[in-house]
């Protein structure tokens, strides 16, 4: 059977298995719709949670992203694992032990109802940013494998998706993403471990990983590229510093993951989940840069020096070429490719950072079964964030706007009713993004995390840890961190009042954790000048930081 | 619990966030951003040390300091009495009986 065949056969399997999944886990009332029942295993809960936060971009994107920048890549590493010892440790036990539906109830109880529009805003936005790169992914991984188009890839994605989330909201959501975990992670790393003893004779790519960073770094060295271990190559000292923080504070403030802690039985099961969604990212994080490093290694190896004609023999060079997303010119016309820095010189003319998993099997030469299954994978990645993100604009609108604010009165069906709508108005939007890609996915990207790093992060902390925080303070908080932010970034990619304007070089992606800042200290002083919260707000704090006694939403009514 | 072992109970729990979340800003953003060239002067069997701590060594970190956490949170509610499980079982027999 050819590598087409194989695409097939795994994506039918893989997709059938999140089918079946979906009808054995209808949800049947409110709470199995938004928190799965509050009865979530801590490890699946684990592999969830490691699923929902694994996107397309972790999955296809983020080896090469490290391979190309070398030292400077690290930032998404550390902060996008670092985040969760600050989910973990200041924020998932006490929202497992206020336990309600979503990021904008805790903000809305804790604080006041404006806080809760405002925390429902942020909380769309940043989901909407997301799910449209997933979207796309979808179709962009059916398009290069299984020759259909992009649009077509993105109406199957979303047919699947419809279907399970809005039939088992986050009960659906969650057992899918635990296949889809286990789907992502074996298709992730049965590459890795080929190509590792393949070039190292060692079948752990993390040991092998130093073996190839030596040859590497001298290759680089030789072609006059910055040494690939050089530390500032990308990023100066201080925005290492900036983006790796805005990274950690974004991704503790990130809805979608957030409110995963509230789908366990108890605050014990919440700590538990959180050790265990870092452990199984971890596994892929840690992977990643050994894979861009063999990867990068494997191509320039290939290519460098050889002649024009060879390389058009390989079967990979052929297929990648026929995509766009690797091209070759003999500028000089001496038969030879070189791989230099050089704009003028460099007949590499393009080299797809995307290309380092995805077609990584086949540059090492591994079997087309496995070629397939790196496809099933990427899909796996990308619709298992899709749903988790779909699941908060569902809940945004459903809950937080629709019952809380507009009509309390609601019965327990009608609000299931709604929720299920929201969830198919949500697919809808995020498939009409997907293919109608707004040209500037990247840098929205950076936007959503800023953004998060800026409104949530803050006045979630400070809502557990200080009682004396109050609606006032954080209101005025929220304003000023996003305003700042997002002024800030805002200008610097479009420009409002000159593009690409810096304050002392701050690149826009390392603003968040100024403007988290800035949101602290203003939280602070408001709060100070202002009224303290009502008894009842400070016993509701007091509550949520200590796990068992009258807890597990008795008080609040929200498990059933 | 009673008032004064709620705020012990709460007291130890930030003493022992202070600790990792201090170790975890030393790690994550001392060691692997700002003081990353230095210790790349050290090398760690061929690569250099900061430059491993920034791609594999601040996130098996991370992993570690959840753990610790998870480990010492459980001992501390088991010392004060506090059974999650037990306590919900509880609740729902009571009210399975009342209905």
């Amino acid at each position: 059977m050819d590598t087409f065949g194989w695409t097939v056969l795994w994506v039918v399997i893989t997709f059938s298995l999140y089918i079946g999944i979906a009808i054995r886990s209808r949800a049947k009332n409110t709470s199995d719709y938004y928190v799965a029942g509050g009865g979530v295993p801590a490890v699946a809960n684990g592999a969830a949670v490691a699923a929902d936060w694994m996107s397309a971009a972790s999955f296809i994107s983020m080896a090469g992203l490290v391979a190309f920048m070398g030292y400077g890549g690290s930032v998404f590493l550390m902060g996008w694992t670092g985040g969760y010892v600050l989910l973990a440790l200041l924020l998932a036990p006490y929202l497992r032990k206020f336990g309600k539906y979503t990021v904008p109830d805790f903000v809305g109880d804790r604080y006041s109802d404006t806080a809760r529009v405002v925390a429902v805003v942020c909380a769309i936005f940043v989901s909407l940013t997301y799910v449209a790169g997933q979207m796309r992914g979808v179709g962009v991984v059916f398009s290069r494998f299984l020759e259909v188009s992009v649009n077509v890839g993105v109406f199957i994605g979303m047919a699947v998706v419809l279907f399970y989330a809005v039939l088992g909201g986050m009960k659906g959501i969650t057992w899918t993403q635990v296949a889809q975990y286990s789907v992502l992670i074996v298709a992730y790393l049965i590459p890795a471990i080929a190509i590792s003893t393949d070039l190292t004779g060692n079948p752990i790519p993390h040991l092998g990983f130093g073996e190839i960073l030596t040859k590497l770094d001298l290759i680089q060295a030789d072609l006059g590229f910055a040494e690939y271990t050089s530390e500032f190559a990308t990023f100066d000292r201080k925005n290492l510093f900036l983006i790796t923080a805005t990274l950690m504070f974004g991704t503790a403030g990130l809805p979608h993951v957030i409110v995963r802690f509230y789908t366990t039985r108890t605050v014990k099961e919440a700590r538990r989940s959180a050790f265990w969604a870092l452990f199984f990212i971890s596994i892929l994080y840690t992977t990643a840069p050994a894979i861009g490093v063999f990867s990068k290694y494997n191509v320039i190896d290939t290519v460098e020096g050889a002649s024009l004609a060879e390389l058009e023999q390989i079967d990979w060079v052929k297929g990648w070429s026929d995509t766009g997303l690797l091209a070759f010119d003999d500028k000089n016309g001496d038969g030879i490719i070189n791989y230099t820095p050089d704009e003028a010189t460099n007949e590499m003319v393009t080299f797809d950072r995307d290309i380092m998993v995805l077609a990584n099997p086949e540059v090492a030469g591994l079997p087309k079964i496995i070629v397939g299954l790196v496809a099933a994978g990427g899909l796996a990645a990308a619709l298992s964030t899709a749903s988790g993100l779909l699941l908060v604009i569902s809940s945004s609108i459903a809950h937080d706007l629709v019952y809380k604010l507009a009509r309390p009165d609601a019965t327990e069906a009608q609000r299931l009713l709604w929720g299920r709508l929201a969830m198919g108005l949500g697919v809808m939007v995020a498939g009409w993004f997907g293919i109608n890609p707004p040209g500037f996915v990247g840098e929205v990207v950076a936007l959503a995390f800023g953004l998060a790093a800026a409104s949530f992060f803050p006045i979630l902390t400070f809502g557990i840890f200080w009682k004396r925080a109050n609606a006032a303070g954080a209101v005025a908080g929220m304003a000023v961190g996003l305003t700042f932010a997002a002024l800030y970034m805002i200008n610097n990619i479009w420009g409002i009042w000159e593009k690409g304007w810096t304050l002392w070089g701050i690149n826009k992606s390392g603003i968040g954790i100024v403007a988290a800042v800035l949101n602290g200290i203003v939280l602070v002083a408001v709060s100070l000048m202002t009224k303290p919260p009502s008894q009842e707000l400070q016993d509701l704090v007091e509550d949520v930081r200590y796990p068992g006694e009258q807890s597990i939403g008795a008080k609040s009514g929200a498990i059933a | 619990m009673t008032p004064t072992d709620r705020s012990k109970y709460w007291r130890t729990n930030l003493r022992l966030m202070t600790v990792l979340l201090t170790i975890w800003a030393v790690v994550g953003l001392g060691m692997s951003t700002l003081f990353v060239d230095s210790l790349n002067n050290i090398s760690l069997g061929g690569i250099p040390f900061g430059f491993w701590m920034g791609q594999q060594g601040s996130i098996f970190t991370f992993v570690a300091l959840i753990a610790f956490y998870v480990w010492r949170m459980e001992k501390l509610d088991e010392s004060y009495g506090i059974d999650e499980a037990a306590e919900l079982d509880a609740t729902r027999v009571a009210a399975g009986e009342a209905s």
